[in-house]
This record gives structure tokens, sequence and C-alpha cells, in this order.
């Protein structure tokens, strides 16, 4: 049952498995266990930023490309809820539209963006992505009648969302938002958890470890990369929707910038890279240490982060998860 | 060889066809003048990266720390000569900038051969891991610098004599802009005789063609590369401190938002190649200065377009370096 839940890829290592436990117990009681707007509310983002870590940990870890449009994708699923929000009404329909919107977006610049550069070198193709997520970032900022420019938008969630609402006592809109997130993204961590270890995924590990040899054997790199990079912007995609669901607010700052981008490789490469549960741990840690640490050892915390990320990429290649597996 | 000017053609190309959209003579000038200066500029910043990436196919993506060093070096220089750049003399206004420009370029060099030893060295050959390991250090460099420098932006005034515009008839161009157009020239002209008329240049001509054969001839191409890489550092350095003066605020962020424009320079030039670099920033700048006038929301996606545009026509860049 498990197994087939974990798509057959166990902890295999009895930290890592009681760290995921603890996970998955602290978030699904989050609500009882951490009571208070300011620990929900983080809650929820280590659940977005989980999923949005495990989709970029599927393009770097498994197929070995790196991007930097990644938040992109991530600010094409939030925008397009919010600006459906803002310009149809408060309803269900609007988010289904907005999430429909986002999708075919995101999957078509993914598929441009693919086919222009992943034919060439990883080099190139980060390169590329980078160009064209700040030219992103500055659309967004600039087209203030569509996406309200610098401040972005304040929009109104559907009834059932609103903290106002309360079916019966003790349970509130902002619970059942909480939990739509909740749901959501572990459904999708653990499809993603499936999409890896499936014979495509195992096709993504062989182009990863020797491109020339893949396609020798048939298989056509640019095709997988590509499709690679379309699950990746998709769940990035559908994970900005779910920021935009749990915060009713929407802005450049908060979902394209190039801070978010570097949290986003920090939580990958530091968690670790080539597992679905690495950008898991590096999820939790991040999103905590943004929240709290910044009280404990200052505002430069990043400097530290940015110095483990260097010191993880050259001894410790698997990040935190293949440290406790190697036991 | 034969050489190919068809690229270079490009320049004047894109400024005639720039002129009936403009209108106005005079604006065409100013812009136009405008454009070139700031592509000079991103031409000095890009010219040591793209000639790293053609001796040792390493791509440095922390090349903006060099940048932002650089301003905030060449502002702290000036700010301490504060005196000196108030005065209403050039030659005292170029009294405090020259030190502040080669105090820049040395600080961004001894950081650049530093960058090389610590965070490059070790990731020879694994793009993957270079990419993230630049980018790691662009990270702590950004930390750093609002560590010593503080996390405020830094306003600066360019010196008395360099503020203000000339004016020729009805045609305005900023005396800023000159002096950036000479710093950027003579960069390309040192470059180019380097380059071309030196034997070091030579050595690295070659090496940029066929690595592993300048190696069987007896010469380290490591040294050589360290040697460019440090010099690549101190353009950066340059290019940062004419770019922060140019903008007159400075923040940590500087590098990052530069980048992105050097990288879309040294794709559209052909990575590896400086001849490339040039045409590429100095279309880059025109464009962003044209588009920038003419539909003043869209200028960066322009140069999106712009990259795409040339990509189609020449996939490797319009001088595709031999061997890649």
């Amino acid at each position: 049952m498990l197994r087939s839940i974990l798509s057959d890829d166990m902890p295999r290592s009895r930290w890592l498995a009681i760290a995921l436990l603890a996970i998955l117990v602290g978030l699904a009681f989050a609500p009882f266990l951490f009571p208070g707007a300011k620990s929900l509310n983080v809650a929820a983002r280590i659940c977005v930023f989980i999923v949005l870590a495990a989709s970029f940990d599927l393009l770097l870890g498994y197929t070995g490309i790196v991007s930097f449009a990644h938040t992109m994708f991530f600010g094409i699923g939030a925008y397009g809820v919010a600006i459906a929000l803002t310009r149809l009404g408060p309803g269900w329909a609007a988010v289904g539209i907005g999430i429909v919107a986002g999708l075919a977006l995101a999957i078509a610049l993914a598929v441009l963006i693919g086919l222009f550069s992943l034919r060439l070198r990883t080099i190139f193709f980060a390169m590329i992505t980078l160009a064209v997520a700040s030219a992103v970032l500055i659309l967004a900022s600039q087209l203030s009648a569509i996406t309200g420019g610098e401040d972005g938008l304040n929009y109104r969630l559907p009834m059932a969302l609103r903290p106002s609402f309360r079916p019966f006592d003790g349970f509130t809109g902002r619970l059942l938002d909480y939990y739509l997130v909740f749901f959501v993204s572990l459904a999708l961590v653990l499809a993603l958890l499936r999409i890896v270890n499936s014979p495509f995924g195992s096709v993504l590990m062989a182009i990863r470890e020797n491109p020339f040899r893949a396609e020798a054997i048939g298989y056509r790199t640019v095709i997988y990369r590509t499709l690679a990079s379309c699950i990746a912007a998709a769940t990035a995609t559908l994970a900005g929707a779910l920021l935009a669901l749990w915060s009713s607010q929407t802005s450049p700052d908060t979902t394209l910038s190039f801070d978010i981008m570097v949290d986003i490789l920090l939580m990958v490469v530091i968690g670790g890279m080539g597992t679905m549960y690495g950008p898991v741990i590096g999820a939790v840690l991040l999103v905590l240490a943004q929240n709290y640490l910044q009280a404990l050892v200052g505002d430069r915390w990043l400097l530290w982060l940015g110095v483990a990320f260097i010191l993880c990429v050259y001894f410790f290649p698997t990040g935190i998860v293949g440290r406790l597996r190697r036991r | 060889m034969k050489r190919d000017l068809l690229p270079l053609l490009l320049i004047p190309l894109l400024a005639a066809a720039a002129f009936p959209l403009v209108g106005s003579s005079a604006s065409w000038v100013t812009l136009t003048v405008a454009g070139l200066a700031m592509g000079l500029m991103i031409f000095v910043m890009a010219s040591g990266l793209t000639l790293t990436f053609g001796l040792m196919d390493v791509l440095n993506f922390g090349h903006g720390a060099f940048i932002a060093v650089g301003a905030f070096v060449a502002a702290s220089v000036m700010l301490a000569l504060g005196t000196w750049m108030q005065v209403d003399s050039l030659w005292l206004n170029l009294a405090a900038f020259l030190p502040a420009v080669l105090a820049a370029m040395a600080v961004s060099g001894v950081l650049g051969f530093a960058f090389e030893r610590v965070i490059v060295r070790p990731v020879y050959g694994q793009h993957l891991k270079q990419i993230l390991v630049t980018t790691g250090g662009l990270i702590v460099a950004e930390q750093l610098l609002k560590v010593v420098w503080g996390p405020d932006q830094i306003t600066l005034t360019r010196p008395t004599a360099l503020r203000g515009a000339i004016l020729l008839g009805d045609i305005a161009i900023e005396k800023y802009r000159i002096l950036a157009v000479i710093v950027g020239l003579v960069v390309f002209a040192a470059l180019a005789l380097t380059l071309n008329r030196t034997r070091i240049g030579l050595l690295i001509r070659a090496g940029v063609e066929n690595g592993e054969m300048v190696e069987a001839l007896g010469y380290r191409i490591r040294r050589l590369f360290v040697g460019v890489f440090v010099v690549g550092s101190a353009l950066a350095g340059l290019g940062g401190a004419m770019w922060g003066l140019y903008q007159e605020t400075i923040t940590a962020g500087i590098g990052g938002q530069v980048i992105v424009l050097v990288f879309i320079v040294i794709i559209i030039g052909g990575l590896g190649s400086v001849g490339g670099c040039f045409v590429g920033a100095l279309l880059v700048g025109l464009t962003a200065n044209y588009i920038g006038f003419l539909a003043p929301k869209v200028a960066l996606g322009s140069n999106i377009l712009l990259m795409a545009l040339i990509l189609l026509w020449r996939p490797q860049g319009l001088y595709p370096v031999a061997k890649r």
C-alpha cells in the first residue's frame, strides 16, 4: 500500500523517514498543532514551495538542465488565477478559467523555449531562460492595466475560502483553504514521485548521465527534455495557482522575482538533487529559515545559506537526503 | 580568411531603419549616441565573459558580482574624493574619476583571481555544477556587498563637468555618454590590438579555436586562462563603475540586472567571439534606446525579440566560434 503510494521510492533511511513523517504530520495538523495566523501562513507556504521545488528538481536533479525561468511559470499560475478572480469576480468558474489559461500559456512557453534552446547545451538553456524570465518580470511590472504593475493585484477569493465563511462552529473558510492547498500539494508531490519512478523518469536520468548514449539507444533527447520541462512548468503553474488561492494577493515580488528563483535553487540543492524528498526537506528548511531564522542570525542569513549551497555543490552533490541515505 | 561583414552592416541598417520611425533627426542623433554609449558599456562588461567561455568552456554566472563590486568601489572612491568631483573643472573631475575606475578594476581583478581559484577551478568541464556554483558565488557576493556597504542604495552624482549635455543646434548629447563611448572604444581597440597583434593574443585566439593543440605545442593554457579571467573581471569592474555613474544609483542587485543584458549580448554575438560581442552589444544598446523611445513599456522585451531574430538567422550567434 505505502509502497504503491510512494511509487516504490521508499525513503531508505530511518532518519529521512522520520523527518518526512514529521513534516507530513506537522503539515496535516498544522492548524491544530501550531495555532495562529502566522504559523498557518508559514505552513501553507511550505506546501506551495515543496511543490515548486519538487517540480524544479524534475528539471535540475533528474534531467540535468538548469532553468532560471521556473518562477516565471510559478508567476503565470498565480497571475492566471489572480487576473481571472479580479476580472470575473470571486467564483470557482473564474478559478478554473484562470488555472486553465495559466497552464496553456505556461506549456506553450515551455515548448517554445525548449524547442528553441534545448537542442543546444545546458549553458545556453540556462542563459535563455534567464533572459526570458527577466523580460516577463519586467512585462508584469509594466503592464499595470492587466497585472496591477509593481503593486500587483488584490482580489477576493471564492466565498468558501474566505475567513468569514463559517459553515459551523470552529471551522472557517481559511481552514478549508489550507486543506485545499495541503491536499493538492500532497497529490502533486506524489504525482511527481510517480513520474520520476516511471520508465519516462528513467529515460530522463539516462539523459542526465549521458545524453549521447541516450540518443544512441534511440531516445530523442530533445523531445524528452522538452516534455520534462513542460511537466515541470505545468506543476509550477499549479503551485502558483495555489499560492494565489491562499494569499488573495499576487505581485511580482511574491511570484516572479529572482529572489524566489534563488530560494528554489537553494531548496533543491541543499535538500538534495535527484530525489523527490530532497526538495521537500529543502523547502521546509528554507521557508522556516526565512520566517524564523531572521530573528536568530540577523538579516544576512542568506549569506550563510549561499555558503552552504556552494559547499553542497562541491562536497555533497546529493544534499541532505543523499547524506542521510548513504548510511 | 574572408571577413564576414554582414553582421557589422546590421548596425547602420538598424540605425537607418529607426530614423523614419523616430521622426525628428535631433532625437535620432541623441538616441543613437545614447544607444552606442549603452552598448559600449555592456561590451566592456561582456567581453571578459565571452573570452573565458571561448577559452575554457567556462561560463561564469557570477560575473555580475564583479560588475557590482566595480560599481561600489568606484562609488566609494568618488564619494571620498567628493570635493574634486564637485569642482567645475574637467581635469580635477577626471582626477577623481580615474582613480575610482582604476580602483574598481583592481578590486574586481583581485576578486576575479580569488573567484577563479575557489569557485570555478574545481568544476571544470561540468556545466551543471559550474552554473550552480557560480550562481552560488553571486548570491554570496551580493550578500557580502550588503555587509560591507549596507543594504541601502547609494546615490551618486556625476562629476560636474560630466553633467548635462552638449548642444549642437537642436541636438542634445549628454556629456557622460561621450565619455562612455570613448572609454568603450579604447577598451575595444586595446582588446582588438592585443588579440590580433601580440603573441599572447595569438595564443588566446588559438586557444579559443583549439585548446588541446595549444597545450600540445607546449603552452600552459591554464595560466592563459587565469590571466584572461582576471582581465575579464577587471573589465567587468570598469563597466560596473561606468554603469553605476550612468544610472546614478547603485544597489547590491546591480550585477543581477545588468547580467541579463550581458548574456543576451554574448548569445547574440556567438559564445566566445569578441567581435560578435562588440556587434551584439551595439545592437542591444541601440535597440533598447530606440524601442525605449518608441514604446517604453516593452523595452526589455525588445532585446529578447532581437535575440530570437538573430538566432533564427544564425543559430550559433553572429560570429560562431569554430569548434562549438
